[in-house]
């Protein structure tokens, strides 16, 4: 059906490979189905080898070229190194790595146990700062690549409702800007993503999501991030960059009060 | 108040400011739900079932049901638009799988550049598969390929007390044929398997013929059925017992050629106030609508979205009826009994609260594919009447009278209020349907129509 390709809808074919680290999180499915419907070949890692399969299938059908998944937990750094072998091993071109894991319980549950404290600051920082380390090492070696993270509009500043999840994407962003300074003479890009609050599962038991960002606008900020003029931090929606400058001017002891 | 923070705004329960937005199209009734889930995988929904109480979750999908069938008030739904996967397509028979919150306009997209369609599709394609399964929703070619579940094959149902069960002709067959139409009561659609149809590519040849009587509707309806896929009706419900409309009948277009740019469409961004849609703006519209078209009868070359989804163009169209909503009207009555049908005409015209868009279709006698199917031989017609409060729900009893009187029925998806009698009416059998609800599962529509019976 040569003909009849012309009203697809999908824009030109995009050849590149994109590693996705989280992929069954609510914000990575829209931006794998995007990236689908360009032709990308896709390499999954996520928990659910079920959710993987029905993911493999999805994306095949919607235009993925090529798709591959692997099912691992990677909260559990020691499982790392088998994932990133996995990765040279079935795509050893692969060109792009989004991390979009993440982890944000009520915020109450880790102020009266420890346990849920380190597991919030493990999955989000400590376990995403490992990986990222595996990845870098090797895109620097190879002097081109680029590695795109979630983190979150909630590092920017520490509030009293949700300062666990936003101290850990806080410092995920501090490393990843320490990172690209390190990979820039490599030609390496780090692109930090700071979305703002979306609707996915993560967000569902908060009150207001209803009004959160659709995934699939944030998803289409980010595929258009991955493009060729690849900006170093993207707000989306991208009203939270004012947003967010404006609540960093607050001065502390004014911010200390508000009930944020 | 100056005085309440933000904080003290989002303290309220999330349920309430979480579920506003679930309503049904005709945004009537406007009710509030205890909670809504979103199982974003299959394999959450089982968890999900065990844990709900009795009689308390109803499956959600885009909420294009027009009155009550998809709202549960003070209850909970499950919204399936994130089951949105496509799980296997086999090129060779057209045989699709995928899960139940996939809706039709993704089927479109993804398959009808390779040469694919949807067996039957309704007016809108923002419906899910899991609400045309469970609405078994007919489209303009009811007359020669029945409604939507006579292509579903085979589906999987996760049931509160048996797990995720496989139904299809030779496996649960009762269930199966209960899920058909069981508007969302006998469980939760995990995945269906239905069949595409191959066309050549997104184009039909259509054809508009100007009608003036019923009778010459019946006479177009009749001579097209044998060699037109599709045929439908405009109605001018202004015109009173001189029923003057348009009919539109089409096929398929061998044509591939031909540049096919998709139409993108504007919406409406805002409820319209209540008054702005009065009897002469309808009037003059109908008149307009009706001189336009008869003004380009013939035969033309259209795209597939203009022939089929004229409607989905205009986002939110429900909003043009305003802040209380809309109520649509569609019954089917047995196609001797035209009378009856000036008689429902003539009312809507003396009560002076027309509709926009009266549509009319003579249905096939292809045997229902579900226990509570609504189609069945005879004329259906379908009619918007904003709400107005009392008057417009007394017109609409009176309908009903003609409806009953005539061995008609009502379309449950369509409906906000008819009686249980009328229901009883419209599907005598329906007490045979009963076993098959999942005790887990109801909805505003079924207690309204069944507990006081």
């Amino acid at each position: 059906m040569s003909t009849t390709t012309r009203f697809s809808g999908s824009s030109s074919r995009w050849g590149r490979k994109v590693v996705i680290l989280g992929a069954t999180s609510g914000i990575a499915l829209e931006v794998e189905r995007q990236l689908a419907r360009r032709g990308a070949e896709l390499l999954l890692v996520a928990r659910s080898p079920q959710r993987l399969a029905a993911l493999e299938a999805d994306l095949l059908l919607r235009g993925a070229k090529q798709v591959a998944t692997y099912a691992s937990d990677l909260a559990s750094i020691q499982q790392h190194a088998q994932v990133f072998d996995f990765v040279r091993q079935s795509c050893p071109e692969y060109d792009t790595v989004l991390l979009a894991y993440g982890s944000m319980q009520d915020q109450h549950d880790s102020e009266m146990s420890v346990d849920v404290l380190l597991d919030e600051l493990n999955v989000n920082f400590v376990s995403a700062a490992a990986i990222l380390t595996l990845f870098a090492a090797d895109l620097e070696q190879r002097g081109s690549g680029c590695l795109a993270v979630i983190t979150s509009v909630a590092g920017d500043r520490g509030r009293r409702s949700n300062y666990v999840y936003g101290s850990a994407k806080g410092a995920l962003s501090l490393f990843l800007g320490g990172l690209r300074s390190r990979l820039h003479s490599a030609g390496v890009k780090v692109i930090t993503i700071k979305p703002g609050p979306v609707q996915t599962p993560m967000t569902d038991h908060l009150a207001n999501a209803a009004r959160f960002a659709e995934p699939g606008l944030v998803a289409r900020d980010i595929v258009r991030a991955l493009g060729r003029r690849s900006p170093d931090v993207l707000y989306t929606p991208w009203f939270w960059r004012y947003v967010m400058t404006a609540v960093r001017q607050i001065p502390e002891p004014l911010f200390k009060r508000l009930e944020l | 108040m100056p005085g309440q923070s933000a904080a003290s705004i989002q303290r309220k329960p999330a349920a309430t400011l979480r579920t506003d937005r679930y309503l049904s199209w005709g945004r009537y009734p406007k009710v509030a739900h205890r909670h809504v889930h979103q199982p974003a995988w299959n394999d959450e929904v089982p968890a999900l079932l065990k844990s709900a109480a009795i009689a308390s979750l109803l499956p959600y999908g885009l909420g294009r049901s027009y009155g009550d069938s998809c709202l549960n008030t003070e209850r909970e739904l499950i919204a399936c638009r994130r089951l949105d996967r496509i799980l296997a397509f086999d090129e060779s028979t057209g045989r699709l799988r995928c899960e139940s919150g996939v809706s039709l306009a993704d089927i479109v997209d993804v398959f009808l550049p390779r040469g694919w369609f949807l067996p039957v599709t309704p007016g809108t394609r923002y419906v899910t598969v899991g609400g045309a399964i469970a609405n078994d929703v007919h489209g303009k070619n009811h007359h020669c390929a029945g409604t939507f579940g006579s292509h579903v094959h085979q589906l999987g149902l996760h049931r509160s007390g048996d797990g995720l069960l496989t139904c299809s002709s030779q496996e649960n067959p009762q269930l199966f044929r209960a899920t058909i139409g069981g508007l969302g009561l006998t469980g939760v659609i995990a995945w269906a398997d239905l069949e595409l149809r191959r066309v050549a590519g997104p184009w039909i040849d259509a054809e508009l013929i100007p009608f003036n009587s019923l009778a010459g509707f019946l006479d177009l309806s009749r001579e097209s059925d044998s060699h037109f896929e599709y045929t439908v009706a405009w109605l001018d419900c202004f015109a009173g017992k001189c029923a003057r409309g348009i009919f539109f009948r089409g096929n398929h277009s061998a044509l591939t050629e031909k540049k096919f740019r998709p139409n993108r469409g504007r919406k409406i961004p805002f409820a319209l106030p209540g008054w702005a849609l009065n009897r002469h703006a309808v009037k003059a519209f109908n008149a307009l609508y009706y001189k336009f078209h008869a003004a380009r009868k013939g035969v033309s070359l259209v795209s597939y979205d203009s022939f089929f989804y004229p409607l989905d163009s205009i986002g939110h169209w429900n909003r043009l009826y305003g802040k209380r909503g809309f109520l649509q009207y569609q019954c089917v009555i047995p196609e001797t009994n035209l009378a009856a049908f000036e008689e429902l005409l003539d009312r809507i015209a003396r009560s002076g609260m027309g509709s926009f868009l009266g549509v009319l279709k003579r249905f096939g006698t292809v045997p229902a594919a579900g226990t509570l199917s609504f189609p069945r031989p005879g004329l259906t017609l379908a009619l918007d009447f904003a709400m107005r409060g009392d008057r417009t729900l007394q017109l609409l009893g009176s309908l009903d009278e003609v409806v009953k009187e005539n061995g008609g029925a009502l379309y449950p998806a369509k409906d906000a209020r008819m009686s249980p009698a009328l229901f009883e009416a419209s599907f005598p059998h329906w007490r045979s349907f009963v076993p098959y609800v999942d005790p887990k599962m109801s909805s505003s529509f079924w207690r309204r129509v069944t507990e006081s019976q």
